[in-house]
């Protein structure tokens, strides 16, 4: 296969020539609720650069595997590594994320940066104001973070975490419900964060936000990692059926589900 | 007996008067009810919120004792102490009984399960809205409850609020741990049971209206607070 992308029991994925530049990785990785396997053996490797947008269909489990990722859920079976270590709190202060729903605390604005800011240690007004100056919302300042609109909201919520100075940034679809405005703005960031070594990890079903934004792609199909590819190969030639179908905008529905 | 109308007029006279005697029946009231709701607090919020924030065996069964705690009928209480308190009871040597001190306790122990019942509630509430986010932003326990206590500030004075209000307005407990003393350790409560039984209408009359502003005046404190928490999208 050309690209680094390799196929092998129907699902593929792209394997780092070297091991130094992968940055994590997940190795067997189950989920299971219930008797519902969720995330279903994903074997990836995260690279070290570039901005990986997570894709697949609702309840495809994208956000699940973040949460796996970023050690907010304990596998059922498999590991998260990054860096070679096992997730523990000391990695995860060195990584942040956006939430699907942004949950911002009852408080101003710069209430909710500095609240962050106070738990590194450097929580200085000049700071504060930098971070608001950044995503446009130093006007908000001493608003209710709560009565900000959606938009302003997921600003917030991506300054916030960006405060911190993330290795990892992981984004779950941060602009499902923003105008194009909004969305532009958020994806400035996202890149002004990527430039200065941020690694992201963008979730989204914006075919064209997908484009602009990756270097690689996930691809999911019920809890399952159809495809990692490089963006070009991805969006030119698919290696997967399921991913073809999704990019062709056909639905595709399984009749027992897992 | 005074006739019903006149005791009516004689009360609101006694108010507006502000008349010495019931000044002092209030200002003790208030003093034994507000710090009834100091320890009360002192106690229950962080029980309430360590409660919420928890996972540990018995859990389930912890909050409905803490519910059940919330209906413990005052007079039993005023027992349970006056026996912890009474000059052969464990708590003698402490001298307390029949002093305001007594009543405090009294209160305290009545209204405790309350807020910590209810902050419990409040706080958990706002934790399951929280946790993943501090997960994610790795807080530590300590300041991850400091945070949940802030931010439900305005719950939480609610609940203080309805704690103070059970407080003030229960007779049960401090007539049998204060005894009722002129002077002493006469509430309003026990005062209007004590001059209705004597057939003093009158004075039971202007401390029941005052009883009842504060009810009142509770409860729109309540209101007030929740509408600015409201607007402040606080809540
Ligand atoms: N905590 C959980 N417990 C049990 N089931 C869950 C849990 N979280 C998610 N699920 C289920 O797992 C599946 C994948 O959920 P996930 O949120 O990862 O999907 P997604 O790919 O992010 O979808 P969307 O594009 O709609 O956000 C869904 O069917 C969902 O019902
Ligand atoms: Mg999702």
């Amino acid at each position: 296969m050309p690209d680094g992308t390799t196929v092998s029991q129907g699902r593929t994925w792209a394997a780092p020539t070297d091991e130094s530049e992968c940055l994590g990785e997940a190795v067997g990785l189950v989920y299971r609720s219930g008797d519902r396997t969720l995330i279903d053996g994903i074997d990836l490797q995260i690279p070290r650069a570039g901005r990986t947008v997570v894709m697949g269909a609702n309840g495809a489990g994208k956000s699940l595997l973040l949460r796996l990722l970023h050690g907010l859920l304990l596998p059922s079976a498999g590991h998260v590594r990054w860096g070679g270590r096992p997730l523990d709190d000391a990695l995860r202060q060195q990584q942040a994320m956006v939430f699907q729903r942004p949950v911002l605390l009852r408080r101003s604005v710069a209430a909710n940066i500095r609240f962050v800011l106070k738990l590194r240690g450097r929580a200085d007004q000049a700071r504060v104001d930098a971070t608001l100056d950044e995503v446009g919302l130093a006007a908000h300042a001493h608003q209710p973070a709560r009565l900000l609109s959606g938009g302003e909201q997921q600003r917030l919520a991506l300054a916030r975490a960006l405060a911190t100075d993330p290795q990892v940034l992981f984004l779950d679809e941060p602009t499902a419900s923003l105008d194009p405005a909004s969305t532009a703005a958020i994806e400035t960031i996202v890149n002004r964060a990527h430039a200065r070594g941020t690694k992201i990890m963008f979730v989204t079903h914006d075919l064209g936000q997908a484009r602009r934004l990756a270097d690689d792609v996930i691809f999911l199909h019920y809890g399952q990692l159809a495809e990692q590819s490089p963006a070009q190969r991805f969006f030119d030639d698919p290696v997967s059926q399921a991913a073809r179908d999704y990019l062709d905008g056909r639905l595709v529905i399984r009749k027992s589900s897992k | 007996m005074q006739d019903f109308s006149a005791s009516f007029g004689l009360a609101f006279q006694l108010v507006l008067a502000a008349d010495p005697d019931l000044l002092e029946i209030i200002a003790l009231s208030l003093k034994v009810s507000l710090s009834a709701v100091a320890i009360a607090c002192l106690i229950g919020l962080p029980v309430g919120t360590a409660i919420a924030m928890g996972r540990f065996r018995g859990r389930t069964a912890t909050i409905i004792l803490l519910n059940a705690l919330m209906g413990l009928p005052p007079v039993v209480v005023g027992l349970l102490i006056y026996l912890l308190l009474s000059n052969a009871g464990p708590l003698g040597w402490m001298r307390l009984l029949y002093t305001p001190g007594a009543m405090i306790i009294a209160q305290a122990v009545l209204i405790t399960p309350i807020v910590a019942a209810l902050s419990r509630e409040v706080v958990e509430q706002l934790h399951c809205e929280y946790a993943e986010q501090f997960r994610s932003l790795s807080v530590p326990r300590s300041s991850a409850a400091a945070a949940l206590l802030w931010d439900a500030r305005y719950s939480l004075l609610t609940v203080a609020l309805a704690g103070f209000g059970r407080a003030v307005a229960e007779v049960g407990a401090v007539i049998i741990v204060g005894g009722n003393i002129d002077h002493l350790t006469r509430v309003m409560t026990t005062a209007i049971a004590l001059e209705t039984s004597k057939g003093d209408l009158a004075l039971a009359l202007a401390l029941g209206i005052v009883l009842i502003t504060l009810a009142l005046s509770v409860n729109a404190a309540v209101m007030a607070l929740r509408l600015t928490a409201t607007r402040y999208a606080y809540a």
